[in-house]
């Protein structure tokens, strides 16, 4: 008897029809199956976001979703983020703000910040901060992360470069926990 | 990108874009697990349960029968090596214990000790594999802590390591006993009016690099093999694996992939030998990734430690004494960083008399591996909350307290010759000038903490190419890997000495077969070194520029001036037009061929590098957890090509010091089993838990680098421990002693503390 289901979805806009073993990640089915190894494996337990994909609007890690779940879903990968040969701004906002090191997270912290984006155009440092938090990067200390998010929903508004490094320590983003438990941010 | 000059440099000081951005952001770039090639198998490593047992048999029957396995191996298929020193790859490894570490041999030494490997058609069979290999284990106790392995008759867990000291020749766990010392400790403390002596520990924490260790081998039948792997030194897993595998160097060539992260735990090879094993014994190529669990079992981490620090000071602040000892677990086999951290812990002080003792101490816990200023943040934690203490007791500021007592040039280190030109008061300067510092915080159970952090960073080789291709355009081809800017720092080198733009030079890093050797991206030392090799090679190409055009002029070579990727003749005159390098690279094949600019460097004159960080938390009394509200790091860069990351590193390193001081830890049972194997239990810093980083970069060039470079890779993590640990005193009062500063730690001593004051108010009553 057949291990594999075949599953009937949509990747990046295009429909795609694929085989895989009921066992398998939807992460293990994009990477070693549609070999579209821009989704990272940093945990398999859902806790470092590595492997964020879009799917239907929702940031989700493809590391605790089954590949035989994607039936019917639209799916957006790291490699379907860029237009064509342009860059989406997130993404040209992380490379001049020098948001990357090692990279490995970056694809993760894009789709996750897509999906933010996407639903809440304008967002505090602090929404940024809360909407980010699943997604871990060792290198950057989420500095330059946080600054190229908030520069990419500048853009995307037509609104210049916000001003950075002005914030008071009352008002710091370090305290986006505790306004969130008082309600102060969505 | 502008040509804004900053300090005379053109391309240096400037912020482009990296040359691997789009790559890292499209999701193209190649990390070792993203490799695959026809008729590959997957491989699988079976694991210890116990963290110290006797292996008296193991039997695969089961598992190779099982449909779609392909070969078992054990370290029964490794060369049993001697136990002795031995350089490898460059370094001096002891080779029995290399090998050991691959593949348990004998005894199985931790909890997640690599016993036998699996090579099979999907990971997946793999992993049913692993559970049908049939282990017999004699389970003996463990010895978790330094202080359990230190005892008279202590378990012993290797025993070739002997105690000699004293004449004597008895089994010991403590692998090196090392000794710094200057002047006359006894008398010094007699000068002291005040001597603060506190015990700390420290917990072991990992690097915690988001991408798990990976490896492709492929064997090919004429006896050569390839590597495709994340690591931090490709040459080093060449020579080591070469080690392991009882195969000549020259056989095995080691491809680096793009690499997600290392802090140091990507220096040591794990996966890489195991991976050409099984490819030997199935003539297929063998992929290895590990699981987040085996990252954290079995690589990486940083030692914990216990350490004494004892400080005397005069009234008006100056530090006369200090004594220290130091224990640091080293894991499974011999080499923890203690040396460093001796070497570290009262590095950035002038103190006339010093005794530094310190212990090497083997535990049944993974083989540590250098973590980003190895040792360095253990010691400091100790040493900078005692120096917070003594400037309380002499009420003088922190800042100035360290800035009467600090090393600057000329000063003598404890170990080595004085220092030459550094910038350690420059960043404490730069703290005290920091808007940061400069601000009040106000607020119930607030506190600021400041702390410095020194580290040595290294040179070692590095080989670099910069080859100029007919369009005038560049490429520099390096055998560092690029592991946080390096592909840009590097070719901003190029292009600031060859006067061309930073879009026309294209690095690349190459596998070891295609470069020179170059020594491990780690130790602070690629900007440093390779882009002094870098410098070097492109100051090649102008040297052979000069010799093509001192041909097409008939003039001499030195009568040529090259400015701005411009040659001219030194004398004007005649109708000789200057030619850009864009117009002589056509022309190269007319003028004598190709141009390859070379160079290799060993560089010896490293120069140290310092940090000053300074933290606000709030804690929060019931339940002693600490929210940090603003914090900055000045750090010395000796010059800082691209700044962006520049300040990368010190915020990376921050973060990283912060999460160490706060939150994170390796939990071992009772049985020696590690409990937190996942990254929700092994708690890292989420941009939620921490603030925006602000930077103050400091440029005292580094003498006799040519650029002034400094590495700027580690001395970021040093101080944040012990500025949290000040912070939170200035808080709530409590000197903390232990790592981390957890909210359960915390809010026991805020609770003793409180215990206290209630006693002393009820005895006054």
């Amino acid at each position: 008897m057949a291990n594999k289901v075949i599953v009937e979805t949509n990747i990046n806009g295009d429909p795609v029809e694929l085989l895989c073993e009921p066992r398998q990640s939807l992460l293990e089915v994009l990477r070693d199956v549609l070999e579209l190894t821009g989704s990272k494996e940093g945990c398999l337990t859902g806790d470092c976001g590595a492997c964020t994909v879009v799917i239907d609007g929702r940031p989700v890690c493809s590391c605790l979703m089954l590949g035989v779940e994607a039936t019917g879903k639209k799916i957006t990968t790291i490699e379907g983020l860029a237009a064509g040969a342009s860059l989406h701004v997130l993404q040209q906002k992380f490379l001049e703000n020098a948001s990357l090191q090692c990279g490995i997270c970056t694809p993760g912290f894009l789709m996750s910040a897509k999906a933010l984006l996407d639903r809440n155009p304008n967002p505090t440092e602090a929404e940024i901060r809360y909407s980010l938090a699943g997604n871990l990067c060792r290198c950057t200390g989420y500095d330059k992360i946080v600054r190229a998010v908030t520069d990419a929903a500048a853009a995307m508004a037509g609104r210049g470069r916000p001003a950075h490094g002005t914030v008071p320590s009352e008002t710091a983003s370090g305290m986006a926990g505790e306004m969130l438990a008082k309600g102060e941010v969505k | 990108m502008a040509a804004s000059s900053t300090n005379g440099f053109r391309v240096i000081g400037t912020r482009p874009i990296r040359h691997d951005g789009v790559d890292k952001v499209t999701g193209r770039a190649k990390y070792g697990a993203d490799y695959a090639f026809p008729g590959m198998l997957h491989g699988k490593v079976l694991r210890s349960p116990h963290p110290h047992a006797r292996i008296k048999s193991i039997k695969v029957d089961k598992a190779l029968a099982l449909p779609g396995v392909k070969a078992i191996v054990t370290a029964a298929d490794l060369p049993e090596l001697p136990d002795k020193m031995e350089a490898a790859g460059e370094q001096a490894v002891n080779l029995n214990h290399l090998s050991m570490n691959i593949l348990a041999r004998g005894k199985a030494l931790y909890d997640g000790h690599p016993i036998a490997a699996v090579a099979a058609t999907s990971p997946h069979i793999a992993d049913e594999a692993l559970r049908l290999i049939e282990v017999e284990y004699e389970v003996l106790p463990p010895v978790m802590t330094v202080e359990d392995a230190m005892k008279p008759g202590a378990t012993i867990l290797l025993p070739s390591l002997r105690n000699k000291e004293d004449g004597a020749d008895k089994e010991t766990n403590v692998a090196a006993h090392i000794q710094f010392k200057r002047g006359d400790v006894a008398e010094g403390f007699k000068q002291a009016d005040y001597v603060i002596e506190r015990e700390f520990k420290t917990a072991m924490v990992h690097q915690g690099y988001i991408e798990p260790h990976n490896a492709v081998g492929i064997y090919n039948a004429d006896g050569h093999a390839t590597i495709y792997c994340s690591t931090q030194g490709s040459f080093v897993v060449r020579g080591l694996s070469a080690v392991v595998l009882g195969i000549s160097e020259g056989k095995i060539k080691v491809v680096p992939a793009e690499i997600g992260g290392g802090f140091g735990g990507k220096i040591p090879i794990y996966l890489e030998p195991l991976s050409v094993l099984l490819s030997m014994k199935t003539g297929h190529p063998v992929k290895m990734t590990m699981t987040r669990a085996e990252v954290l079992r079995a690589t990486g981490p940083t030692s914990g430690s216990t350490i004494r620090c004892k400080m005397g000071a005069t009234k008006d602040g100056k530090i006369v004494a200090a004594q220290c000892w130091l224990a640091y677990e080293a894991g499974a086999f011999p080499g923890s960083p203690v040396g460093s951290g001796a070497m570290t812990i009262l590095a950035p002080y002038n103190i006339p008399n010093v005794l530094v003792d310190a212990y090497d101490v083997v535990v049944n816990r993974p083989k540590t591996a250098a973590y980003r200023a190895p040792g360095a943040s253990n010691a400091a934690m100790a040493s900078e909350t005692v120096v917070d203490e003594l400037a309380e007791k002499c009420g003088i500021d922190p800042l100035d307290m360290r800035l009467l007592n600090g090393v600057e040039e000329g000063t003598p280190q404890i170990v080595g010759p004085p220092f030459k030109r550094i910038g350690f008061k420059e960043t404490l300067e730069a703290i005290k000038n920091s808007p940061h510092y400069q601000s009040r915080l106000t607020g119930a159970n607030r506190g600021r903490g400041v702390a410095s952090g020194f580290w040595f960073n290294v040179g070692l080789q590095s080989s670099a190419m910069v080859n100029l291709h007919t369009d005038g355009t560049v490429s520099v081809v390096i055998g560092s890997v690029d592991i946080g800017g390096t592909r840009a720092a590097q070719a901003m080198i190029a292009a600031e000495v060859l006067g061309v733009d930073i879009n026309d030079v294209r690095p690349t890093i190459a596998d070891t077969d295609s470069i020179g050797h170059t020594d491990v991206t780690a130790g602070s030392r690629t900007c440093f070194a390779t882009g002094w090799a870098v410098y070097e090679a492109a100051q090649d190409c102008v040297r052979q520029l000069k010799e093509r055009a001192a041909r097409q002029w008939e003039k001499k070579p030195d009568e040529i001036v090259f400015e701005n990727g411009t040659l001219s003749p030194a004398q004007p005159g005649g109708d000789i037009k200057p030619m850009s390098i864009k117009q002589i690279a056509p022309r190269l094949a007319r003028t004598g061929g190709p141009i390859v600019g070379r160079a290799t460097v060993n560089a010896r004159s490293v120069g140290p590098a310092f940090a000053s960080v300074c933290v606000d938390v709030e804690v929060d009394p019931d339940t002693g957890k600490t929210q940090i509200l603003r914090a900055t790091i000045a750090q010395d860069a000796g010059k800082a090509i691209h700044p962006s990351y520049v300040e990368g590193q010190m915020q990376g390193g921050m973060a990283q010091g912060l999460g160490w001081g706060l939150n994170e830890e390796y939990f071992y049972d009772d049985r020696g089993i590690l409990r937190n194997t996942g990254l929700l239990d092994y708690r890292m810093p989420t941009c939620l838990d921490l603030p925006e980083i602000e930077t103050a970069i400091v440029e005292v060039p580094t003498p006799g680098h040519p650029l002034g470079i400094r590495g700027v890779g580690e001395v970021s993590i040093v101080a944040p421990p012990a500025a949290l640990a000040n912070a939170i005193y200035h808080a709530v009062g409590v000197r903390m002693t232990e790592l981390p500063m957890s909210p359960p730690r915390l809010l026991k001593a805020i609770l003793k503390k409180r215990a206290a004051g209630e006693a002393q108010a009820a005895a006054a009553d």
